[in-house]
């Protein structure tokens, strides 16, 4: 991830560079750096409700949080979201790439179609599927209570997280086709040719031979869908089920949000928002590992 | 394909079938909802054909908004939305540029510190910095206004990242002959790096628009006042009260309105589109 540091420069000037950067610069400061150092301070001191003094604390924010059943439960949540939300997307998508990548007439039209949901806001694919499954107004929720399922996802905690995750996991869809698909093409076809002369049929080439060399795209699109999951989920929980019914879809990025802006409690707020840095940095991390990893291999 | 097998291939097309329908439901869902009467929709009486009151609903939309919420017409949050995504898709790819240009072309003190300092932006998303970064923009009496909207957001770690790893890829004699032939650095950059850079750009354009129009978090924090509203966020205040009151027909047509021009955008530009996400992850 470094310059390349051996060429020469070409160009001398040394307050030129500077000057370009500038902007850039500056925007990361005021509004990345700058309230990012504040809230790793905050987490350390307990404000009161009126924000007239506040006290270090240590790291007792910390050790409220995890005492608090209901933050733990939010933890809980998360990971069981993003896991439902990566495994469902990611198999999904695996299987129309394979399919996508066998089919010659119409591929285009599958293609574009399949892209569609990415150009879909979170919080308009929660919407949307809202609408589909809606207990009076949707032909999938009319369905199901006129099959004698008692379906209301503004009552059921199951079936509100049913909805949250089945309508992250679509938007993600295109993002991982795509990812996949180039995957597979670029797998040599001399090679899928050999192992066919060798006699091996299609699910045993997938096995062995796809699979295997598929799989650093789909490490690399298990990390993008977690932090996905974790973060950019946040419009489908807030516009569909606002964490309802009684928490039951309340996920960490909810709750941070819940806490902070609408419970103002800054101290504990504060804290959820560093342990949520912590798994971004951690996952991150764990990208550019593997992205490294790519290049020399 | 390896071998002739008809079956598989049936399979593989049934399968990219169901997979079609159920990617695109939702959308077709909204946008045969759109042509029906608002009561018709909260009775359940949307089918798999279009009813008659489309163009009303989306003339209601754009110039009134929902009858039943006090909420703004649909063009001006279409609008709103607009300048919010090619403020941002535009200062990105400005600032990146200038960025990548000066860390990949010139050598100067600091010059790593200032990689760094805008590579590990990517680890910190607006989610783990909610409120202390609400209170910079109140500070900074941004709340509520199109700079607070966009600037903040024009910072990008992946697009300079993008545009540094593609000037990399400029063969160095091409700055060697521009310096003989008498050109400066901002020459250089302007008349022969620049035009190099169009497809990058364009690539890039499609994803910064898409992820400038479905901000959610952001515009939720910033703007308070109806009339800043942006599409997305004014449809979650719009479906906000009691489910027989709602005024669904114009919701349905404000959805699809807020749909369509990311949408446009992927059909129109897919080469692109598909080039910009496969580069950003290089």
């Amino acid at each position: 991830m470094t310059p390349a540091s051996s060429a020469k420069a070409p160009f001398q000037n040394k307050l030129l560079p500077l000057m370009l950067l500038l902007p850039q610069l500056l925007i990361t400061l005021v509004f990345f750096y700058w309230p990012s150092v504040q809230a790793v301070q905050q987490s350390l001191y307990i404000e009161d409700p009126f924000g007239l003094s506040s006290e270090f604390a240590g790291l007792a924010n910390f050790t409220a949080l995890f005492k608090d059943a209901r933050y733990v439960d939010a933890f809980l949540r998360s990971l069981f979201f993003s896991a439902a939300v990566a495994g469902i997307s990611l198999s999904l998508s695996l299987l129309l790439a394979v399919c996508a990548d066998r089919v010659v007439r119409g591929a285009t039209a599958y293609k574009t179609l399949l892209l569609l949901p990415y150009a879909i806001a979170p919080a308009l694919a929660g919407i949307t599927w809202m609408f589909v499954v809606h207990p009076s107004i949707g032909i999938v929720g009319r369905a199901f209570i006129a099959m004698g399922i008692e379906w209301n996802y503004l009552l059921n905690g199951n079936q509100a997280m049913g909805l949250v995750i089945f309508a992250a996991a679509w938007k993600q869809i295109s993002y991982n086709f795509i990812f996949f698909l180039a995957g597979l093409q670029s797998i040599p076809q001399s090679l899928m040719e050999a192992a066919a002369i060798d006699g091996a049929g299609p699910a045993k080439r997938f096995r062995d031979i796809v699979f295997p060399l598929l799989s650093p795209t789909a490490f690399f699109l298990l990390v993008v869908n977690i932090v996905y999951a974790f973060f950019e989920t946040f419009g489908v929980i807030h516009a569909v089920t606002s964490g309802g019914p009684s928490k039951s879809t309340e996920i960490l990025v909810y709750k941070v949000y819940s806490d902070g802006v609408v419970g103002l409690d800054i101290g504990g707020s504060a804290a959820q928002s560093v342990i949520l840095m912590v798994i971004v940095i951690a996952l991150t991390f764990v990208q550019f590992r593997y992205v490294e990893r790519k290049v020399h291999y | 394909m390896v071998e002739n097998r008809p079956l598989a291939t049936f399979f593989a097309h049934l399968v990219l079938i169901i997979g079609v329908v159920i990617v695109t439901f939702p959308i077709l869902f909204t946008l045969l909802a759109s042509t029906y009467d608002s009561s018709d929709v909260a009775s359940g009486k949307v089918g798999l054909l279009p009813g008659g009151m489309g163009l009303e609903n989306y003339w209601l939309a754009l110039t009134a908004g929902a009858r039943t919420t006090a909420q703004n017409p649909a063009a001006q949050m279409l609008l709103n939305s607009a300048i919010m995504a090619v403020t941002i898709a535009v200062g990105k790819i400005i600032i990146s540029l200038l960025s990548a240009y000066a860390v990949v072309y010139f050598r100067f003190p600091g010059r790593m510190l200032c990689f760094w300092a805008i590579f590990l932006t990517l680890m910190l998303p607006v989610e783990v910095r909610i409120l202390p970064t609400y209170k910079v923009i109140a500070d900074l009496r941004m709340l509520d206004s199109y700079a607070g909207l966009t600037i903040p957001l024009i910072a990008s770690a992946t697009a300079t990242l993008l545009f540094r790893q593609f000037f990399m890829t400029v063969p160095p004699e091409l700055v060697e002959a521009a310096k003989i032939d008498g050109a400066g650095p901002l020459k250089f950059f302007r008349d022969i790096l620049l035009p190099l850079s169009v497809t990058n750009i364009a690539a890039l354009f499609v994803i910064l628009f898409i992820y400038g129009w479905n901000q959610y978090l952001w515009p939720l924090l910033i703007t308070t006042s109806g009339d800043m509203d942006t599409v997305v966020i004014g449809m979650k205040k719009m479906i906000g009260g009691d489910d027989a009151q709602t005024d669904w027909g114009i919701v349905m047509a404000t959805t699809v309105l807020a749909m369509l021009p990311p949408i446009a955008v992927i059909v129109i530009m897919q080469r692109w589109f598909v080039k910009g996400l496969v580069d950003q992850e290089k």
